[in-house]
């Protein structure tokens, strides 16, 4: 299981994991569940245009993943949120139904980028991963506050200063970069599950905002360990266990909650 | 010598047996959809309703490894992903998220797990592809009956929803106070939104589903003061949407020779770009 082909699996999968667990944390506090299931879904396109194209698969998911931003944002403006969002979603995965239909791609490769792969990634791609990764988090960091008063308090928000189109907008970013490098690891079904549960958890736990930062991001590296752990040893494929494990997550978050109240 | 072109694939598209079943599935799906999804985007339900589709995967996969009609399975589980949702429910909208994001995560770690064991225990490689992303033209003839029936089924009991369901859309605390039992019909409707999606996962795919469930009703939304004038374009432009997207995937056979497009993409596209048609005229929707 440590073996040196799987070290590039541990590695990514701990960047992944632990900038998830941070922006995660305010995917849970926004309520921004539905964008962070829609993003990855429609990056996952991106790796059939990349194929095609013979470029780099980082660079097409990430090229999808800001045509989803600006599709979330661009139909938001004229209509609900939601439908927004639902739209922006199966307008790429249709176009990624016609790409992967002309490239020919076997049905593995499709599998493998949906639900993940515990051997997603190659040593190549740890670089930047780790650079997107970080950006990532640093944008976290450096909008920190008005993140977390524009999820509390919208209007005390607006009071100080803060916009809540540009925040939003920041935030959408933020998702799209940390759940992109996420994906040829845990899939683009179950991406934000590694998000969202973990993060959910720690939102029940405690109430201390850095703490629960803090056990979003510990929870969130201890389900990628567990999840790559049980994937080797079952060979059952990884979404499952990030699946399962961000349900048991919150169940046992919202069993505690409920046991102290 | 075009027009004659145009007929002579237009024949051999009536005649054939496979596109005859996808007319009529289709066409069940794209209604049933049409109309629930009028009162799921009235309800602000979108999550949910692709959640439900999503999640009917799992159904879907797991049929395909029972040897049970695909129908049967996405619905088993779109249902049990209602019960899920309704049992763990919550009534502040982000808490509701929360609650459909954590459901929909287990579900398609189900979905990954059976499509694993579909590709590793029996010869179906295509599995992930056709549960995820539709067959439009390779569902089974004998599906014809129980789907259509099932499209029957959701259509009435829509009808008998109808008015104390959008009375809670738009009015819960009415609604209350009128003597409308708000969960069991909110429970009621999400019955009904499960077999919309099951149908239309069936056809264009569980991830595509929510095209024909939330496109159409966004657009007759937008156009139409009245719900019910809404639900007939919803309707309209549903049908319109599966059907045309059928006929342009028969056709393009002749485009790019040996592989044709998905029928999936080009239902995808004529609804959003409805969708964003429909958006020009300036009213929000």
């Amino acid at each position: 299981m440590f073996s040196s082909f799987m070290l590039n699996s541990w590695i990514v999968a701990t960047i992944v994991a632990a900038t998830a667990g941070l922006v995660g944390f305010f995917v849970v506090i926004r309520g921004a569940s539905f964008a962070a299931h829609a993003l990855p879904l429609s990056a996952f396109p991106g790796a059939a245009a990349a194929a095609l194209l013979g470029v780099n698969e980082i660079a097409g998911l990430v090229g999808f993943a800001a045509l989803g931003v600006l599709g979330i944002n661009g139909f938001s403006r004229r209509g609900r949120p939601e439908v927004a969002t639902a739209l922006t979603l199966v307008l790429l995965l249709g176009v990624g139904t016609l790409l992967l239909s002309q490239s020919r791609d076997d049905a593995q490769l499709v599998y493998g980028l949906l639900f993940g792969q515990v051997l997603g990634v190659s040593r190549a791609e740890i670089v930047p991963i780790a650079a997107l990764s970080a950006a990532a988090s640093l944008a976290t960091l450096m909008l920190l506050r008005p993140l977390l008063l524009s999820a509390v308090s919208p209007e005390l928000a607006q009071a100080r200063g803060v916009a809540p189109g540009r925040i939003d907008i920041a935030f959408l970013v933020i998702m799209a970069l940390a759940e992109t490098i996420a994906l040829p690891v845990v899939g683009a079904l179950l991406v934000f599950s590694l998000m969202v549960g973990p993060a959910s958890a720690a939102r029940n736990l405690t109430d201390r905002p850095w703490l629960g930062l803090a056990l979003s991001v510990g929870l969130s590296v201890v389900t990628a360990w567990l999840a790559i752990a049980l994937a080797y040893q079952t060979n059952w494929p990884i979404g499952f266990f990030v699946g399962g494990l961000g349900a048991l997550a919150y169940a046992v978050g919202r069993a505690v909650r409920g046991a102290k109240s | 010598m075009v027009l004659s072109d145009f007929l002579s694939v237009l024949a051999g598209f009536w005649q054939n047996g496979p596109v005859q079943v996808a007319l009529a599935v289709g066409g069940g799906a794209a209604l049933v959809s049409a109309v629930v999804g009028v009162f799921t985007v009235l309800r602000g339900q979108a999550f949910a309703g692709h959640a439900l589709a999503d999640v009917s995967s799992a159904g879907g996969s797991a049929s395909l490894l029972l040897g049970l009609r695909p129908l049967v399975g996405f619905f088993a589980m779109a249902a049990l992903a209602a019960g899920g949702m309704e049992a763990l429910g919550a009534r502040a909208v982000r808490e509701r998220d929360l609650v459909t994001g954590i459901v929909l995560g287990a579900g398609l770690g189900l979905t990954a797990l059976f499509l694993y064991f579909d590709m590793t225990s029996t010869a179906t490689t295509g599995a992930a592809v056709s549960v995820m992303f539709g067959s439009m033209f390779a569902l089974a003839p004998g599906t014809v009956t129980l789907a259509l029936g099932v499209a029957a089924l959701a259509l009435a009991a829509s009808a008998a929803l109808y008015r104390p369901l959008l009375l809670i859309a738009l009015d819960p605390d009415l609604a209350t106070i009128r003597g409308v039992r708000v969960r069991a019909v909110g429970f009621a409707h999400v019955v009904v939104l499960a077999m919309a999606v099951s149908l239309s996962a069936m056809t264009i795919g569980a991830i595509l589903s929510t095209a024909l469930l939330i496109g159409p009703a966004a657009c007759g939304l937008r156009l139409a003061r009245r719900t019910g004038t809404a639900i007939a374009i919803a309707a309209g432009l549903g049908l319109l949407a599966t059907w045309g997207g059928i006929f342009l995937a028969y056709d393009s056979f002749y485009w790019t020779p040996g592989h044709g497009w998905p029928v999936s993409f080009f239902v995808v596209a004529i609804i959003v770009g409805a969708y964003a048609l429909t958006g020009l005229r300036g009213r929000a929707g």
